[in-house]
């Protein structure tokens, strides 16, 4: 009993740290979204609040939370306050499967923990899909509860795009769990240990020397499926704002409007989460070990995958803003034809592939 | 443990079940399914069957209900009577459903028997995992009704691939 008490204690104490850690990017991305976009476009971005600007954030955060709520008249008004916690808690939740370092475990009280990995299901990847998919409800029914045109078409709009997309993701990953055997992101992440030609993108067999097991085809693929599912530039047509106002959260204000907000940068921090875990190698550093082991600190090798894993997050979300500041939005017609015309032959083609090579050259 | 999951699970099921066809907004509807889709799922993870739980939430929560919710919203359907004109049948089919379920629990009242499956055997979910099982069932044991099942999915698709194209095959609409 004392040490389910302590499990729990340790987990709850790790779920609190990942959602502080979540939420302080959030916070980050959120301004660096705005300097990143503003350097791009030869501006300077937001400099008023606090030196250079780094308090904005904050300031962002106040003026939400003490904004007016509305609810519009003829709104469903239970429908209307479900649908941005619809929105957040699939967001959210995912991240309970992430590994976020090396899975070596610590002992504390006579009870082995693993400090970077809060829960290593075996069914993890669906897990994550299985939540995801999930979202689309919030923004579908605060598009239809909002009572306004806009948002409707923009909830409607979103259900189709994330069902189009969420295919090609879920297509997209099959061949990295070939190549792994694994649904567990702990075990996918340890597949591609040892250097960063054995990482899924590069694919060279842990006894092997050439690129055989290469997924480059599906990394394209997930991180544009991965754009659009989160509904960003150059896929954000439910929130096109020259055609549909702010789409399906035209008619939020206040807290709900900082619920849907911050679902969408959880959901951007998620994939690229999973981009790097599934196709970057994780934790693991692009040479074999680490350098610290290696000068003789290997107890704090966790520091270097720690940080490892953390760049690769890093390069992904700054993938989204560079996206956002180079490329036009699509057309409707065009991001569907994108979708199910390009995207899904790609995807299904590599699945093939990889499937033949996976049984010429196995793994183990 | 288990059991107090079980009926909890269960009695949701029946209760949002209920719900969906009770409910006179369609919407709502649609939510109580997804709510059941989700508590089936917790039944399937108290069975030890993680993938199976986690295909239902992507597949019917995931997929096939948005798509639901996608027609309803469309045709803003608000309130309409779509099972006064089939009550007839309904409740032909309920009271048949019901006499076979309670000839069937006479029939174990009666007679103590054999259980299909010794209830306390787990499966060796831990050895080879639940995913791992269920491909190596899935492609030796029940490899026909498989292929039968894609099977009937492709011809699906051919279906609906020549409805989207009818005017590819009608040689004479070509002017």
């Amino acid at each position: 009993m004392a040490e389910l008490a302590l499990r729990m204690a340790f987990s709850l104490t790790q779920i609190v740290v990942v959602m502080g850690v979540i939420m302080l990017t959030i916070m980050v991305l959120t301004l660096a979204e705005r300097k990143v976009l503003g350097w791009m476009q030869d501006r300077m971005g937001p400099m008023e609040v606090g030196p250079y600007g780094i308090l904005q954030p904050v300031a962002d955060g106040l003026k939400l939370f003490f904004k007016e709520d509305i609810v519009p008249a003829g709104a469903n008004k239970f429908l209307f306050t479900l649908a941005p916690i619809l929105a957040l808690v699939p967001a959210l939740i995912g991240f309970a499967v992430v590994p976020f370092g090396p899975d070596s475990t610590i002992e504390l009280f006579g009870v082995q923990f693993k400090p970077f990995i809060i829960s290593d299901i075996n069914i993890g990847i669906l897990y994550i899909l299985a939540f995801t998919s999930i979202g689309a409800y919030g923004i579908i029914l605060g598009g239809w509860a909002s009572n306004s045109k806009y948002s409707l078409l923009g909830g409607l709009r979103a259900a189709a795009q994330v069902i189009s997309y969420e295919l090609n993701v879920g297509l997209a990953i099959v061949g990295v769990l070939l190549l792994s055997g694994s649904l567990s992101l702990v075990k996918i992440t340890q597949a591609q240990a040892g250097g960063f030609w054995h990482w899924f993108i590069v694919g060279v067999p842990p006894d092997g020397w050439f690129p055989v097991h290469t997924q480059i085809f599906a990394f394209v693929v997930y991180v544009i499926s991965a754009v659009a599912e989160t509904n960003r530039v150059p896929f954000d047509l439910p929130e096109a704002e020259s055609e549909l106002v702010a789409g399906f959260f035209t008619e939020y204000s206040g807290m709900r409007f900082a619920f849907f907000f911050i679902a969408e940068y959880g959901n951007m921090i998620l994939v690229s989460c999973i981009a790097a875990a599934l196709f970057l190698g994780g934790w693991n550093a692009p040479y074999p070990g680490t350098a610290l082991a290696r000068m003789g600190f290997a107890q704090f090798a966790w520091i270097e995958n720690v940080v490892w894993f953390a760049a690769k997050v890093y390069f992904f979300l700054f993938l989204f803003f560079w996206l956002r500041a180079t490329l036009p939005r699509l057309r409707y017609d065009q991001l569907m034809r994108f979708g199910w015309k390009v995207m899904l032959p790609i995807a299904l083609g590599n699945i093939l592939v990889t499937a033949i090579a996976a049984y010429l050259f196995p793994r183990s | 443990m288990a059991q107090l999951f079980f009926f909890y699970f269960a009695g949701i099921i029946v209760l949002t079940s209920i719900l969906v066809v009770a409910l006179r907004n369609p919407v709502y509807s649609a939510l109580s399914l997804l709510i059941m889709f989700f508590h089936v799922a917790g039944l399937y993870v108290t069975l030890h069957a993680e993938f199976v739980a986690a295909v239902q939430i992507i597949v019917y929560a995931g997929a096939i209900l948005v798509l639901y919710l996608f027609v309803v919203m469309l045709l803003n359907l608000k309130h309409e009577d779509r099972y006064h004109a089939q009550f007839p049948v309904g409740a032909l089919l309920g009271v048949t459903i019901l006499t076979e379920v309670v000839l069937l629990l006479l029939q174990q009242h009666g007679d103590p028997g054999t259980p299909v499956a010794p209830p306390d055997t787990v499966p060796p979910a831990a050895a080879i995992g639940n995913t791992e099982a269920i491909g190596e069932a899935l492609y030796s044991t029940y490899v026909f009704p498989f292929e039968v099942a894609s099977l009937i999915l492709l011809v699906a698709m051919i279906g609906a691939i020549v409805l989207a194209k009818r005017d590819l095959f009608d040689v004479n609409r070509k002017a």
